[in-house]
C-alpha cells in the first residue's frame, strides 16, 4: 500500500478570535499551530493500515513543523508545497495537490479531512478525485481495506451508510474515526531525519477571493452568577427542565 | 433561474427561503440510493444563474462535486449574498469571511439555521442513472441507547476539569436526574475518558438542547461551535475569567466536584 495524507496547518485558536489589522488572517503571534482534527485521524488511520505513508501540505515554510509532527507518529516522508504564507482557495489548493500527486503516482489511497478547521470549504478532496478520475467517498468514520477495494461507513444520524469503492480511491474522514496517538520521543527523533521534499509555488488567481475576515458580534453575554445549588435548581425549574 | 437541491428536511426549506432572495427558484430532488457523483451530474446545470443546496453533509458534498464538474468555485455555508460578494461561515461559526465569487453559475450552500424555513412548493424529481461511482450499498441502523446528544433537551457536559474517566460519574448522575445526555469537550475524548460520540464541538456533535450545562469546560472556540445551538448555557467553573462565561447565561463559580453533586442532591430534595 502507498497512502497519501493531505493536511493543513491551522492555529490553535483557544477562547477568542483576534484578527490581524488588515483583517486577512487570525492574529497568531501568541498561538501554537496544529493540523485540522479530522486530518489527525487520517494520518493515524494511514499508519494503522500500513505500507508507505506520505504526508503532504500546502502552506508556508513553517508548515514543515506539522509535517514533522505527522512523521513522528509514523508517516514515512513529507511533501511541502511551499507558499508565501497567503491563503489559497480550494480550487487552487486542489490543483496544486493534483500536480504533486501526478509526480508521485501511484497511491492506493489518498486521504483528506472532510473539511479544514479554518476555511471549511468541504471540497478539496472531491476536486482532487475528479481531476484524477478516482472514486471518492466523504465524511467517513470507519475504513476497511479489503482486496483491491475499500468498504467504509458514514454516520447519518441514528444509522450508518456503507459505501464501497475500488482502489485507488480518495477518502475524506471525520474525527472519531480513531483515537490518534501522541508522538513519542523516539518518534520525534526519527522524524527529524525523514525525507522532506519542498516544492515552491506561487499563488494563481483566486476564484473565491477572500476580501476580509469578520469576527461575528459576540453574544456579549453577562452570565448571571448563581451562588448555590438551590439557586441552580430554581433556574432549572424556571426553564422547565427540572 | 436558481436551481435548488432539496430533501424533505428543515435545512432544505431554509435553503429554498434563501435561494428565493436570489431569483426564481427551481426546486429539485433525487430519489433512490444516494450516489453523490451521479447526483451531482444531474445538478451541474451550466445554464443556471446559481446552484444552491443546504449546508448539510449531503448539500456540501453534492455542490463540491458540482464545483469540480463545472470547474467553478463553491462558497460553502453562506449566510448572505450581495452582488458577487458572499459572506460565509468559518471555524464552525466563530469567524465570518467576506469573499468575491468569480465565475458562474454561482455555487452556494446555505449555512444552517440562519434563514427561516419556507414552504418549498413544487418539487421536480430528477431521474439519475447509476454511473458506477461509489454509492450507498447498505444502511446499518444503530440500536438507540438512551437519549441522543443531538436531540437531548438537557446536556450535561464535562471538560478537562472533570479530571478522569471516573470523574464522569457525577456528570452521568445529574444527566440521569434531568433525563438528559452526557457530553464532553475535545480534551476529554483525546484523553480517552469518553468516546468521540459524546464530544460536543466543531468536530463533534452540535447540540440543540434547552439547557447546556458545561462543567469544567474552559470554552475554546472549537467547543462553543457545538454548544451555541443550546437555548441557555450554564457554566460551572472555578475560573471566573474562563472564556465559556462570555457564552453562558448562568454561571456557578466553584469546583464542579462539589457543585454538581450538590445540584443532584438539591434536585432529589425538592422532588421529595
Amino acid at each position: 500500500m502507498r497512502i497519501l495524507c493531505c493536511v493543513k496547518r491551522v492555529p490553535i485558536t483557544g477562547g477568542k478570535m483576534v484578527l490581524t489589522d488588515d483583517a486577512q488572517a487570525l492574529e497568531t503571534k501568541h498561538l501554537g499551530f496544529t493540523i485540522s482534527p479530522h486530518e489527525e485521524c487520517a494520518v493515524e488511520e494511514a499508519v494503522r493500515i500500513g505500507g508507505e505513508v506520505v504526508v503532504l501540505t500546502l502552506g508556508p515554510a513553517e508548515a514543515e513543523e506539522q509535517l514533522r509532527d505527522q512523521m513522528a507518529i509514523g508517516a514515512d516522508r513529507g511533501i511541502l508545497l511551499k507558499t508565501g504564507g497567503e491563503e489559497w482557495d480550494a480550487q487552487s489548493t486542489a490543483a496544486a495537490i493534483v500536480d504533486a500527486i501526478r509526480n508521485e503516482e501511484p497511491f492506493d489511497l489518498i486521504l483528506f479531512g472532510n473539511e479544514s478547521a479554518d476555511a471549511a470549504g468541504f471540497q478539496v478532496g472531491i476536486r482532487v478525485a475528479h481531476a484524477l478520475g478516482l472514486p471518492v467517498v466523504t465524511g467517513l468514520k470507519k475504513i476497511e481495506v479489503l482486496d483491491g477495494r475499500v468498504r467504509c461507513e458514514r454516520d447519518v444520524g441514528g444509522a450508518r451508510d456503507v459505501y464501497e469503492a475500488q482502489l485507488p480511491a480518495v477518502l475524506t474522514v471525520l474525527e472519531g474515526l480513531n483515537l490518534p496517538r501522541y508522538p513519542s520521543v523516539p518518534g520525534r527523533l526519527r522524524a527529524k531525519s525523514k525525507p522532506l521534499a519542498v516544492v515552491e509555488l506561487s499563488r494563481p488567481e483566486q476564484k473565491l477571493e477572500k476580501v476580509r475576515l469578520v469576527v461575528p458580534e459576540g453574544q456579549g453575554k453577562q452570565a448571571e452568577v448563581l451562588e448555590d445549588a438551590r439557586q441552580v435548581v430554581a433556574v432549572l425549574q424556571s426553564l422547565g427542565v427540572a | 433561474m436558481i436551481l435548488c437541491f432539496v430533501e424533505g428536511d428543515e435545512l432544505s426549506a431554509q435553503a429554498v427561503g434563501f435561494a428565493r432572495t436570489l431569483g426564481e427558484v427551481r426546486a429539485v430532488t433525487i430519489e433512490g440510493a444516494y450516489q453523490p457523483g451521479a447526483w451531482a451530474k444531474a445538478l451541474a446545470a451550466p445554464e443556471a444563474d446559481a446552484i444552491v443546496a443546504a449546508g448539510s453533509d449531503r448539500g456540501n458534498e453534492l455542490l463540491a462535486h458540482v464545483g469540480a464538474l463545472l470547474d467553478q468555485p463553491l462558497a460553502a455555508n453562506v449566510i448572505s449574498v450581495d452582488g458577487d460578494t458572499v459572506t460565509r461561515v468559518r471555524w464552525g461559526g466563530s469567524l465570518l469571511e467576506e469573499a468575491r465569487l468569480h465565475g458562474g453559475p454561482s455555487l452556494l450552500t446555505v449555512a444552517p439555521h440562519v434563514h427561516p424555513a419556507v414552504e418549498i412548493g413544487d418539487i421536480e424529481t430528477l431521474d439519475v442513472p447509476d454511473d458506477g461511482s461509489p454509492k450507498v450499498v447498505e444502511r446499518v441502523e444503530e440500536s438507540s441507547g438512551g437519549v441522543s446528544l443531538r436531540d437531548a433537551k438537557v446536556v450535561v457536559s464535562g471538560g478537562r476539569g472533570v479530571g478522569s474517566a471516573e470523574g464522569f460519574a457525577i456528570i452521568e448522575e445529574l444527566a440521569g436526574l434531568l433525563g438528559g445526555a452526557v457530553g464532553c469537550s475535545r480534551v476529554v475524548t483525546s484523553a480517552g475518558w469518553r468516546p468521540h460520540a459524546d464530544q460536543v464541538g466543531q468536530t463533534g456533535t452540535k447540540v440543540s438542547a434547552d439547557l447546556y450545562i458545561a462543567c469544567g469546560i474552559s470554552g475554546a472556540t472549537q467547543h462553543i461551535a457545538g454548544a451555541k445551538g443550546a437555548k441557555k448555557i450554564l457554566a460551572i467553573n472555578t475560573d471566573p475569567e474562563a472564556p465559556i462565561l462570555a457564552s453562558a447565561d448562568y454561571a456557578v463559580i466553584g469546583d464542579l466536584h462539589e457543585v454538581v453533586p450538590a445540584i443532584s442532591a438539591e434536585l432529589r430534595r425538592v422532588r421529595g
